[in-house]
């Protein structure tokens, strides 16, 4: 089964973290690439990517024509995506497990502990024929 | 590649690794080395035209790898491992040597309870079924890199377990056996339930996964879960271009367009089952394919024999502790005696943990609502069941039925 771990914050959170002193900046970015990599060796790793910071994230809405209107105006409280890793495990405690150990990644001040990690499953095709 | 060709080394994959790994005992390395001999192979053949023995051709590339690999580890380690050159020197003049179950061997390796699920499901279609590691990646939609890695993993489970390449004692053999028909039913269900429109890829799974459990039926005639594992993936494989439509989308076996199900597989899978049945000793795949058939020989959904299908989910009840099969029960009773009988064994269920959080529940639920005329309700369940699914077709389908009945609603 495929699961998405989404890693999120708010503009204030990546604010935050792009002040990080040098240290945790260094041992954070250390932890990810392990991660990453203990994936892969683990043989679960599916896919991931880190997105650009939410400062020149756009709204994107169709007007007249399909003509793209943007807006790039969020409230505070808005959650940014910043990157998700995407396994292929047994079950969904085997990503629970994993998505905690990416929750325990070393943060910095008050990031410091656990980070929330949304899971979700990511769909397959038909499952078993329903009887009908 | 020419499909002959591979269906060839295909069918000789396991008879080469089996001869390689008693000669040399190193089931890993052994692996790789018959890999390579696939891969010249596929290369050569189709241009040089097929050797006049395709497995001593195959069983001597794979010998040479073998030597090559101990070679350069022994000049590494600066002493010769004299025995495995003997054995290496001997194998290039002895005829290739073959031992009818040494496909069994190793699938009972490969599907050893001390691998996960899904690493004895990558290393039975490597090792056993010939597949290229590109090949499972593709199949399982997973990067090459990481089904290599599960495949390495598998191996290495194998060698830290002391996994032996022999049969299973007498008394270990039925469980073990059991334990490779999972896996190879496994297979069968990957290729079988989530392909849709024209992702071959995974059909091929399925199709494998026959082909192998034809083979350990003609090693194993006697076995009748083996036959009736045969038979149930036939004859559900039978409807398969029925299942769904060109977009994809599910199609429920009561409308499915019976025209289209594979009569010469459901005659194959009919007379294996009424040839096995009889020996005695009816397990649960016997008692699935038996289910399966009469489905199969209703040439209406209305003609569908519902006594006799709950009969048999009845025993198969009796037999599992599976709470999916007690699902199927309530719908076959709902079927016979009418949906207010199946909702009453859906409340009893609900209780069962394993069932409570999971979407076939409400689907038939709703199901069994719909026919008792809650319009309602039915599409609440459908939509709650659209909300628990993992397949995107499935979720189609269940929120396409609630709104069905909340049009009707409105109207």
């Amino acid at each position: 089964m495929k699961y998405m771990l989404l890693m999120t914050g708010t503009k204030a959170d990546f604010q935050a973290y792009a002040q990080w002193p040098k240290q945790d900046l260094q041992a954070n970015i250390a932890f990810m690439r392990a991660f990453s990599k203990e994936l892969k060796d683990a043989g679960v790793f599916v896919a991931t990517e880190g997105l650009a910071f939410p400062d020149q994230a756009k709204m994107v809405r169709a007007g007249q024509d399909a003509e793209p209107i943007t807006d790039g105006v969020f409230p505070e409280s808005k959650e940014f995506l910043a990157g998700y890793w995407i396994i292929d495990v047994e079950g969904p405690e085997e990503a629970y497990k994993i998505a905690a150990r990416l929750s325990a990644a070393p943060g910095s001040g008050t990031m410091r502990g656990s980070m929330p990690i949304e899971v979700r499953q990511v769909m397959s095709g038909a499952p078993e024929e329903s009887r009908r | 590649m020419d499909i002959p060709i591979e269906r060839l080394l295909r069918e000789l994959t396991p008879q080469v690794l089996g001869a390689i790994v008693r000669r040399f005992g190193d089931f890993a390395a052994a692996e790789d080395a018959v890999q390579e001999s696939l891969l010249a192979a596929a290369m050569e053949w189709p241009r040089e035209g097929l050797p006049d023995n395709p497995r001593s051709w195959l069983t001597q590339v794979a010998s040479r790898r073998m030597v090559d690999q101990i070679r350069s580890e022994s000049a590494r380690r600066r002493r010769e491992n004299e025995t495995a050159l003997e054995a290496a020197r001997t194998s290039q003049s002895r005829a290739a040597d073959l031992r009818e179950d040494d496909a069994l061997v190793l699938l009972f390796m490969c599907c050893h309870p001390a691998l996960t699920l899904s690493s004895a499901i990558a290393l039975t279609l490597r090792a056993v079924g010939g597949l290229s590691t590109a090949e499972i990646a593709h199949a399982f939609l997973v990067p090459e890199a990481t089904m290599a890695q599960r495949i390495s993993r598998a191996k290495q489970s194998i060698k830290s377990s002391g996994i032996r390449f022999q049969l299973p004692t007498p008394e270990e053999r039925a469980q073990r056996l059991r334990a490779v028909l999972h896996v190879l039913y496994l297979i069968f269900n990957e290729g079988y339930t989530t392909s849709t429109g024209p992702n071959l890829v995974r059909t091929e799974l399925s199709h494998e996964a026959i082909r192998l459990t034809r083979m350990v039926h003609k090693l194993q005639p006697d076995d009748t879960e083996v036959a009736g594992l045969l038979s149930l993936m036939l004859l559900t494989d039978a409807r398969r271009l029925a299942r769904t439509n060109a977009e994809g989308e599910l199609i429920p076996l009561a409308h499915q367009d019976r025209a289209l199900w594979n009569q010469e597989q459901i005659a194959e899978g009919v007379a294996l089952l009424s040839a096995t049945l009889p020996k005695g000793s009816v397990g649960p795949y016997q008692l699935q394919a038996a289910i399966a058939a009469i489905h199969d020989e209703a040439t209406q959904a209305h003609d569908t024999d519902w006594p006799q299908i709950l009969a048999l989910y009845d025993l198969l009840r009796r037999m599992s502790g599976n709470p999916m099969v007690a699902l199927n029960h309530a719908v076959a009773s709902a079927m016979v005696h009418g949906p207010a009988k199946g909702l009453e064994l859906l409340d009893v269920l609900q209780a069962d943990t394993r069932l409570a959080d999971h979407h076939r529940l409400d689907a038939v639920r709703a199901h069994l609502l719909e026919l008792t005329g809650d319009r309602a309700e039915a599409a609440r369940c459908y939509r709650a069941a659209a909300g628990k699914t993992g397949s995107l077709p499935e979720r189609n389908y269940l929120l396409t039925q609630a709104a069905r009945l909340s049009a009707n609603e409105a109207s």
